[in-house]
């Protein structure tokens, strides 16, 4: 790049000190930055008395798409048609095509086959038995890896039953075992013409980043008004939230296969179809099964989010005690989910791991035991579970007298902490809340919305030309236009407050691991559990020991975007070639130099994109929050949710989705400049 | 052994990587310098490239790392695209055929072996092997069949239930090869196969090969870096570098005669005794028997370090036999020793 040249790098070692008059004069850059600082500095201060507009948006100039699209959403629901069929038509179609299955499986886990309708319907198959479901689930892990997976699913699954969370865990596993498949379809052909065709791929790929930016409840609200309040709706939503990650992993995949693989595929005159399901998919299977744990990781998330538009399930357990503030049963509702989130996650990464099979049985064998023993041996455990059932009601459903319930025991815990440190958490708050936490929220709803737009367009084109400034500017506008400043400054005060405590945290964690295999080891394992716990998970803790409030959020935020500051630093400083460092210490450096001046040098771009993935997380985290009462978009958007206001709904979604936007282009570009200056690819 | 006429023909065949290469060739006559290739920013892989493969023959291409061969190889099976030339495989132009044609014409009479083994890592030996056959449709018990065949054939019987990344590179290798061979191709493309494998294994696996081939009798095209293995191989040579050829002969011609300084610069190093025949040391039939007689019989074709063990134990002269069985000529000890000395 040509301004690199000309600025050279600022390390000063070697060199005199640099007098305040060389150190503007040598860096024409910085001499513009001061200026523009300056400038900005002015206006907010002397400002305000002549150019009131630039301070608060003047509600006259209000673009009101909001209602623009709640009505458009409306028409569409009541006019609309294709001709043949109405778009209320066409919803119902794709409901009852999501409905079907799902039923089935509700029917299989919880409910049991019903004949009839509403209260007079009979049940005439009960469901798979709690016996079954666990002989099953043991015997998955077992095929899958081993004994010691079917061990652990297996305590996974006992946990739930023994703690009275079956029903609603089945529930949350249908939904699960509809979306999750559907999403993975979809995901592939999409990643498929992706991967055909170049020109889809950039036609989606702005597509996918908005989808992967926009907070979830956003999404909610049309899904809502189209689908209406019920399971369907949560698996569309899921589905919607899960799959551009597995989009993207597809195509990466499908990219992957060696060159001389695709060769071989050709010259063995493979058709197209050939090419695609024999060779291609095969070739990138393991690539794309971590993608298949992204997704039943995600879906799992937001079945959970969803059961705020009626998927019933842990998600609406943990809903509902949230709303009574009942803790004792938030918190156990809530460690379900985390013995579920952990069961699937482990099978799905051995599922991966495994792909390619075990070895082949030998062909020609017909007799059905030997040929699929687990699939046999759990049918029959069915059959004569749900047969005995009949008689011993126990064994069909586990009897409520042999739970053990642990709500109680969180509650007195609760109380406990509330009792013995109440004055301690309280002070805490209260310090922070007071000086750190409402002065930085004063400063930036001080600040003038016209300078910070054009700030935004200053950075934008330092660091990547007119067209990042223009990216930068136009989505900024956008923010003021729709008349969310205020709400969005409160976002970013959150937002920038959780995310400096996480990398304050998260970074010296990673330093310092980094440099040590075996608590990197430890840390890895922690931070990974942590990056598998869905978001709604976070929030039992925090209220219970700080209640509803920006505090509660900002805690819970932090330790939800913990994990890559942590995770970045430490694979940053890992991968610093070696010869260089051993360079640095033949130079005499000490272990301190050695980090500052070299390791935490190169590592700095890492540091970077580390950064900008707990800004993501902790946008997507604090919409979520907005369930423990903060007032910023996240909770324009819960509002808009309650009263499935669509307009109001994506609005406050896409502003936040434009703040995530912003900031990650503008670190990236950042990064990426300061990657090439570094010399490192 | 029978007439051996061409089965592969290339003629002038190009191959330019980057944009307007098309144009680049027509404006400048279809022969553009290397320059010029470079000047207007393209990648001159494969530059004016002619020569034929006869039935039966194993042709080698030999050039150092990015020389253009397995640009050129890719092209002679269609894989990429020449920008301008012509390919003639059994009379018939392939740059002209049509692609359900080319699909057929992989698919019964061309076998390829990749530098980097390209199994399916999903399949086991048994189902890699087979997957030419099961792509064409073949039943499952026919096809393995046929595979299990191979599979012994390349030595791998026992394994045939092992998944690739449970075998050694060479083992690999051996798959790769038993892959190609299912479908009974005429044509044999090999990129490389063994440059991926330790020397000892590759020497192993270079006899396997030409084992294979007194079986086989398949026309190849064997593309390696590695002159050695190419003088072991070869009935022909090709010489690759920058994307042309420079020489195209046999071992010999090359050691002997070699067409240009970088032909030499390889050929410098080699054991002559173990390129030369017997056919070039040896002086015309005598009408007479020498006085002594001879001290045995060696055929014309074999090299002068396969024969030499043999005649040092022996001062008389050597009676050499013609391909038809009958002398054509008598070969000296001293000649004999003259080319061990050249080294
Ligand atoms: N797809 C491609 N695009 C651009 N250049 C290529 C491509 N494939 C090969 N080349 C270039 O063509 C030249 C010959 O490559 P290659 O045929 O792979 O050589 P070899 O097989 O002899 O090592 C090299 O300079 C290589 O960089
Ligand atoms: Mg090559």
């Amino acid at each position: 790049m040509a301004e690199t040249s000309i600025t050279p790098q600022v390390d000063g070692h070697g060199s005199a000190p640099p007098t305040a008059q060389s150190w503007l004069t040598g860096h024409p850059k910085r001499v513009v930055w001061m200026a523009v600082i300056a400038a900005f500095g002015l206006f907010w201060w002397f400002g305000k008395p002549w150019a009131a507009w630039a301070f608060k948006y003047p509600s006259a100039w209000k673009w009101t798409i909001n209602e623009q699209i709640t009505a458009a959403m409306e028409w569409l629901m009541n006019d609309a048609t294709f001709g043949l069929f109405t778009f209320r038509e066409l919803t119902r179609a794709i409901s009852a095509v999501i409905e079907v299955p799902y039923d089935i499986v509700l029917s299989l886990l919880s409910t049991g086959f019903l004949q009839g309708q509403g209260s007079q319907a009979v049940q005439i198959v009960p469901p798979l038995s709690w016996i079954a479901v666990l002989v099953t689930v043991v015997a998955v892990g077992r095929y899958v890896r081993d004994w010691k997976l079917g061990a652990l699913l297996g305590l996974c699954f006992l946990y739930l039953v023994v703690f009275g969370q079956w029903e609603s865990a089945m529930v949350t596993l249908s939904s699960i075992a509809i979306a999750v498949p559907l999403g993975i379809v979809a995901a592939l052909l999409i990643g498929l013409l992706g991967y055909r065709w170049t020109w889809f791929e950039r036609a989606i790929t702005p597509v996918l980043d908005l989808m992967q930016t926009t907070p979830v409840f956003a999404y909610l609200v049309p899904v809502l008004v189209m689908f209406g309040f019920n399971a369907v709706s949560a698996m569309i939503a899921t589905m919607i939230y899960a799959t551009p990650p597995m989009v993207r992993v597809t195509i990466l995949a499908l990219r992957q296969v060696p060159a001389e693989t695709v060769d071989l595929g050709t010259m063995v005159g493979c058709t197209r179809r050939q090419m695609t399901w024999k060779v291609m998919i095969p070739s990138a299977m393991p690539t794309l099964m971590v993608g298949v744990n992204q997704v039943i990781m995600l879906s799992l998330n937001m079945v959970i989010i969803a059961s705020m538009i009626g998927a019933g399930g842990l998600g609406f357990d943990v809903l509902a005690s949230l709303r009574s503030l009942d803790i004792g049963g938030g918190i156990e509702s809530g460690v379900a989910i985390v013995v579920l989130a952990i069961a699937l996650d482990r099978l799905s990464q051995a599922m991966a791991e495994r792909t390619h099979g075990n070895r082949v049985k030998p062909a020609g064998d017909e007799n059905l035991v030997r040929k699929h023993p687990y699939t046999v041996f759990c049918v029959a455990v069915a059959l004569v579970t749900g047969a005995l059932g009949f008689t011993w009601g126990e064994i069909q459903n586990y009897p409520e007298a042999w739970t053990i319930t642990s709500g109680a025991m969180w509650s007195d815990l609760v109380r406990y902490i509330n009792v013995n440190f109440f004055d301690e958490l309280e002070a805490f708050k209260t310090v922070l809340l007071l000086n750190v936490l409402i002065p930085f929220k004063r400063f930036l709803l001080s600040l003038p919305w016209f300078g910070v737009v054009l700030l935004l367009g200053v950075a934008g084109y330092t660091l990547g030309r007119w067209k990042l400034a223009v990216l930068c500017i136009v989505l900024s506008l956008f923010i003021a236009t729709v008349g969310k400043w205020d709400k969005a400054m409160i976002t970013i005060y959150l937002c920038g407050i959780s995310v400096l405590a996480a990398c304050a945290i998260g970074i010296p964690i990673g330093i310092l691991s980094a440099q040590r295999e075996r608590l990197w080891r430890v840390v890895q394992a922690v931070i990974d559990t942590l990056q598998t716990l869905p978001s709604f998970v976070y929030l039992m803790p925090v209220i219970m020991l700080f209640r509803v409030g920006d505090f509660s959020a900002i805690i819970a935020v932090i330790v939800y975007a913990l994990a890559p500051a942590i995770r970045y630093t430490a694979h940053g400083i890992r991968q610093v070639d070696p010869q260089l460092v051993e360079a640095g210490i033949v130079s005499g450096c000490t272990p301190f130099q050695l980090l500052t001046k070299v390791k935490l040098k190169l590592a700095f771009p890492e540091i970077m994109l580390g950064l900008n993935q707990t800004i993501m997380l902790a946008l997507s985290m604090l919409v979520i929050t907005s369930l423990v009462g903060t007032r910023d978009l996240g909770q324009e958007a819960l509002i808009a949710l309650t009263r499935a206001r669509t307009g109001d709904g994506i609005v406050a979604g896409l502003c936040v989705a434009f703040i995530a936007i912003i900031a990650d282009r503008l670190i990236r570009a950042g990064a990426d400049r300061m990657r090439s200056r570094l010399g490192l690819h | 052994m029978a007439e051996r006429g061409p089965k592969l023909v290339c003629n002038s065949v190009w191959k330019l990587f980057g944009g307007g290469a098309e144009k680049l060739l027509r404006d400048s006559g279809g022969a553009p310098s290397a320059e010029a290739v470079a000047g207007a920013g393209l990648i001159g892989a494969v530059r004016d490239v002619s020569f034929e493969v006869r039935e039966g023959e194993i042709f080698v291409i030999m050039g150092l790392s990015g020389s253009g061969k397995s640009t050129l190889v890719r092209c002679m099976s269609r894989l990429i695209e020449p920008t301008a030339g012509e390919i003639i495989f059994d009379g018939q132009d392939l740059l002209k055929a049509s692609a359900p044609e080319m699909v057929e014409i992989r698919r019964h009479k061309m076998g390829m072996v990749f530098q980097h083994f390209a199994l399916l890592p999903h399949l086991t030996v048994l189902g890699n092997v087979a997957f030419p056959l099961e792509v064409q449709g073949i039943d499952r018990s026919t096809r393995e069949a046929r595979a299990l065949e191979i599979i012994e054939l390349v030595g791998l019987e026992g394994r045939e239930s092992y998944y690739p990344r449970e075998l050694s590179g060479g083992q690999q290798q051996r798959v790769g090869i038993a892959r190609s061979l299912a479908v009974e191709p005429e044509l044999w493309f090999l990129d490389e196969p063994f440059s991926a494998l330790d020397p000892l294994i590759r020497r192993e696996m270079q006899d396997e090969f030409l084992r294979l081939q007194n079986v086989l009798h398949k026309t190849i095209v064997f593309i390696t870096h590695d002159f050695d293995e190419a003088i072991r191989l070869a009935d022909r040579i090709a010489i690759m570098k920058d994307g042309g050829i420079d020489q195209i002969g046999t071992p010999e011609d090359l050691v002997v005669r070699p067409a240009t300084d970088y032909v030499a610069e390889f050929t410098k190093e080699v054991s002559r005794a173990k390129v030369l025949s017997v056919a070039s040391v040896m002086t015309p039939l005598r009408k007479t028997t020498p006085s002594g007689g001879y001290g045995g019989e060696v055929p014309v074709s074999a090299k002068i370090g396969e024969v030499a063990s043999l005649m040092s134990d022996n001062a008389k002269p050597f009676s050499v036999i013609g391909s038809d069985g009958k002398p054509i000529g008598q070969v000296t000890k001293d000649a004999v020793i003259d080319v061990l000395i050249q080294g």
